[in-house]
């Protein structure tokens, strides 16, 4: 099944590219006309690496131009100054601008947005005062002269058509490469990076190795289309690789629609072919240019090709087929007996503010806890501390017995522990099923390399939630409450040993909250672990063996729910101290 | 220390424009790509009012600079205004687009030709010591200061400046307390648009004035801003002014070509390690 799954698209990538090699022949052997094709198709391979990084993963890259160069370069230098044969030096080249893409994305462990924006602005600069100015190495201003193109099998390139066809054949390759990764599970990582890295994180995603890996594929892309420029124009020198071509690039990919390589394409098509209709205002074709891009972001913000998507949008159905039930818990070990969950003595301040001052905390096996205590209390920097958002001050957090306090949220994930949150996390830009897979694609979960399998669990856990139908919507237009079961879903698809909800009833109406009664009832019916904060009393009532209760960052009761509720801490920190001499 | 001096200056005029850069930042969470071409445009209107309408110099100056603080409105008012509610990165495309624009929309009114124009004073400069202060670095010096403090004053001093920090601090709370926020966007880019302009003019009898001198020094201001610290206004200024300093060091003793480098060379350091730069504070994502 996996196997048929993977080669599925092949035979419609071999038309692809026949129709790309036939499409060469209609292009007048030389001249005018091909310079422009080639450098469409060159362009629009670093395009739709571009595609990558910031359609997929969400990441400001404004450094293409940089690796094209680099492509561009490797392959110039080691033609003409070392002689090597152009396919090695391609690969060289590749190598090179991958690792630099890797280490630019690098930058990414501490660094967000504009940051890393700028990161990517430093190095284009930087690279571009470099080949400028190392005139013994680059050939500086003057560029390099004479690139040869490539020998293949005793098969020449050197002639417009057939050097032109290997161009579109490698720009049909890379938009389908990267059009399959999209519905890849390295895709949807990417993707809900982009959508929430929290969330990401917590559903068991590295986040980090995830944005560094697709600055390393993008500028892969990058320098691949570079290196075929080089060839196809036999000349190349600074200025074409400068700030300012990474703008265009950048524009290009934003035009046509950066979700999707389709749109990669259609905006570098326009973009290279634009100047030229536009020839006649020359002068001020730049400025139209730059409007243009202002009017797109206002008008068009999901691109032409978002635009047209939009359009065109069937109404998807759900894939009818049966479930299987949701193999919810396989039975690990005796209920009750063992803590899964277990916190020592821990603490978390913020600067003065002790927001947690030594907590102690057991969840025992299959069973429901609840930690309850007025706002402010610490309920949620707990749940952030246990899930590894923030790093305790002291104390240390065993979980099912391994000490889990210094790893980072995603490595607890796979270590199964899963979560919701308060304001509902959710990957926006995804379809509800694509959300729920990327649970169910945890690393260590038992279907995470089997896409067929991911699919079936992860409609399984729709299912169980009651949103079986739904599963090919857009998550974002589904209603408050229904999203809330998506996350609940995303976490129980990765088989979680334990389940840990934050305000599972926040803002949900009183139906939904008795459905969300039902819900947790059925999972607790189920044997699942959960660690349950709410204000809703009596949701908590309804479902909790044992119940904690925190104000001030300090545990004031914990047992059994009718015990913990009338404890007189509790009343009185729910209900305020009562005055002495009423006490009295 | 004749390099510290002409450093100083060159920073001043990174400062100024970090300046504008960073108060962008905080009332409007807008990264303002377009800001160099504040600059370029200021200097233009100079070129214009003073060489080609042969205005005095005063009076072009104040019309730059009132020209410059209408035009910081349109800009916002086409740029940002649409995109507001669409978050950090359509917004930082828009003003890329429009820097672009403003460029190219320069290069065809006016022509690629450099153009030039007189400094503040016709005396070269005063001899201090070993130094000799060129008249208009140390114009740039002078006002720069002067400009800083008066932005001091009207910040900490007056009701405006109170609303304004205010909106820059908490959008939904100052509207709640009847301060129109709106306005007070459109003011700070009104004013931060005729703080690059006034960058510009200051810069014009050095550099030559030119479509090319917004890219650069709009990068250099946002790096500035980060090595002192995102979002933070005297790290602007300290950013702006170390920034300068290290270049022109750099040029001098190690090498000219590779002078625009150091300064992204000391970016790419400061990001990684230490993001936060001089002044600033972490942020980390609320959970």
């Amino acid at each position: 099944m996996a196997a048929r799954y993977r080669w599925r698209g092949v035979p419609a990538a071999l038309v692809a590219a026949l129709l790309a090699v036939g499409l060469a022949m209609l292009v007048p052997a030389q001249g005018y006309i091909l310079n422009i094709a080639m450098q469409a198709a060159t362009y629009a391979i670093a395009v739709v690496g571009l595609v990558v990084v910031l359609g997929y993963c969400g990441q400001i890259s404004i450094a293409q131009a940089a690796f094209f160069g680099l492509g561009a370069y490797g392959v110039a230098l080691g033609t003409v100054d070392y002689g090597l044969n152009f396919f090695t030096a391609l690969a060289i080249a590749v190598a090179i601008a991958g690792v630099l893409g890797l280490i630019l994305g690098l930058g990414s462990l501490r660094l967000g947005g504009h940051y890393l924006a700028m990161v990517t602005i430093s190095f284009q600069q930087i690279l571009t005062v470099v080949l400028t100015n190392w005139i013994g190495f680059t050939h500086g201003p003057d560029g390099v002269r004479g690139i040869p193109r490539p020998t293949l099998f005793g098969l020449s390139f050197e002639g417009g058509h057939a050097y032109l066809a290997l161009c579109l054949v490698a720009m049909v390759a890379a938009t389908l490469g990267v059009w399959r990764l999209k519905s890849s599970r390295l895709g949807r990582a990417m993707q809900a990076v982009r959508d929430n890295e929290l969330a990401a994180g917590t559903s068991g995603i590295d986040v980090f190795a995830t944005k560094v890996g697709s600055f390393g594929l993008s500028a892969v892309f990058g320098s691949l289309g570079g290196g075929l420029f080089s060839g196809g124009f036999h000349y190349i020198s600074p200025d074409q690789f400068s700030f300012a071509e990474s703008i265009v690039m950048l524009t290009m990919a934003l035009l046509g629609g950066v979700q999707n390589p389709f749109g990669a394409l259609i905006g570098t098509g326009l973009l290279v072919i634009l100047p030229e209709w536009l020839r006649f205002l020359r002068q001020v074709y730049l400025a139209v240019y730059g409007a243009a891009v202002i009017l797109i972001m206002v008008f068009l913000p999901d691109g032409l090709w978002g635009f047209v998507a939009e359009r065109l949008r069937r109404r998807v159905r759900a894939p009818a087929q049966d479930v299987a039930p949701l193999p919810l818990l396989a039975q690990r070990g005796e209920p009750g007996a063992d803590a899964v969950l277990q916190v020592q003595g821990l603490a978390k301040h913020f600067g003065g503010l002790k927001a947690l001052d030594g907590v102690d905390l057991a969840v025992r096996r299959g069973t429901v806890h609840a930690l309850i205590g007025p706002n402010g209390s610490g309920k949620s920097t707990f749940i952030n501390v246990i899930t590894g958002l923030y790093r305790p001050t002291a104390g240390r957090i065993g979980f099912a017995g391994r000490d889990i306090t210094a790893l980072p949220p995603h490595r607890r994930n796979r270590a199964g522990l899963a979560r919701t949150y308060q304001n509902i996390r959710i990957f926006r830009g995804m379809s509800v099923l694509e959300n729920v897979m990327v649970g169910a694609e945890r690393a260590g979960n038992d279907v995470a390399n089997d896409p067929a399998a991911a699919v079936e669990r992860a409609l399984a856990a729709l299912d169980f939630v009651g949103l079986g139908d739904e599963a090919a919507r857009l998550v974002g237009t589904l209603s408050y409450g229904h999203q809330r079961y998506v996350e609940i879903a995303r976490a129980l698809a990765g088989s979680p040993e334990m389940l840990l909800l934050d305000e599972p009833a926040a803002g949900l109406n009183m139906t939904e909250k008795q459905e969300l009664g039902g819900l947790l009832r059925r999972l607790k019916g189920h044997g699942l672990t959960i660690l349950i904060i709410d204000h809703d009393m009596a949701l908590v009532e309804q479902v909790a063996d044992h119940i904690t209760v925190l104000n001030f960052g300090r545990r004031i009761a914990d047992g059994a729910p009718q015990v913990v509720l009338q404890h007189p801490d509790v009343i009185a920190a729910y209900l305020g101290e009562p005055q002495r001499h009423e006490a009295a | 220390m004749q390099l510290l001096f002409t450093g100083f200056g060159i920073g001043a005029i990174y400062a100024l424009v970090a300046l504008g850069f960073v108060l962008l930042i905080r009332a409007a969470a807008v990264v303002n790509f377009g800001q160099g071409e504040f600059a370029m445009l200021g200097a233009y209107l100079m070129v214009i009012g003073f060489n080609v309408l042969a205005l005095p110099y005063w009076l072009s100056i104040i019309l730059s600079v009132l020209l410059m603080a209408a035009f910081g409105v349109v800009f916002a008012a086409t740029t940002y205004w649409p995109l507001r509610h669409r978050g950090g990165l359509p917004v930082i495309i828009s003003t890329i687009g429009a820097s672009i624009f403003l460029e190219n929309l320069v290069l065809v009114l006016y022509g690629p030709e450099a153009a030039q124009i007189d400094g503040l004073f016709d005396a070269p400069g005063i001899q201090v010591g070993p130094v000799f202060m060129d008249s208009q670095y140390l114009s740039i010096i002078v006002v720069a200061a002067l400009l800083v403090a008066l932005q001091y004053a009207v910040f900490e001093k007056t009701l405006l400046g109170k609303k304004l920090q205010a909106t820059s601090q908490d959008k939904e709370m100052a509207s709640l307390l009847g301060i129109p926020v709106a306005t007070m966007i459109l003011i700070t880019f009104a004013y931060s648009s005729a703080l690059g302009g006034i960058a510009g003019i200051l810069v014009a009898p050095i550099l030559f004035v030119s479509t090319g001198m917004a890219g650069l020094i709009a990068l250099k201001a946002f790096a500035a801003n980060i090595i002192g610290g995102y979002g933070s206004i005297p790290g602007a200024i300290l950013g702006g002014l170390s920034l300068g300093i290290v270049e022109t060091l750099g040029a001098a003793y190690i090498s000219v070509p590779y002078k625009d480098a150091f300064a992204f060379l000391m970016l790419l350091i400061f990001l990684l390690v230490r993001p936060q730069g001089l002044f600033g504070e972490r942020i980390a994502e609320k959970a």
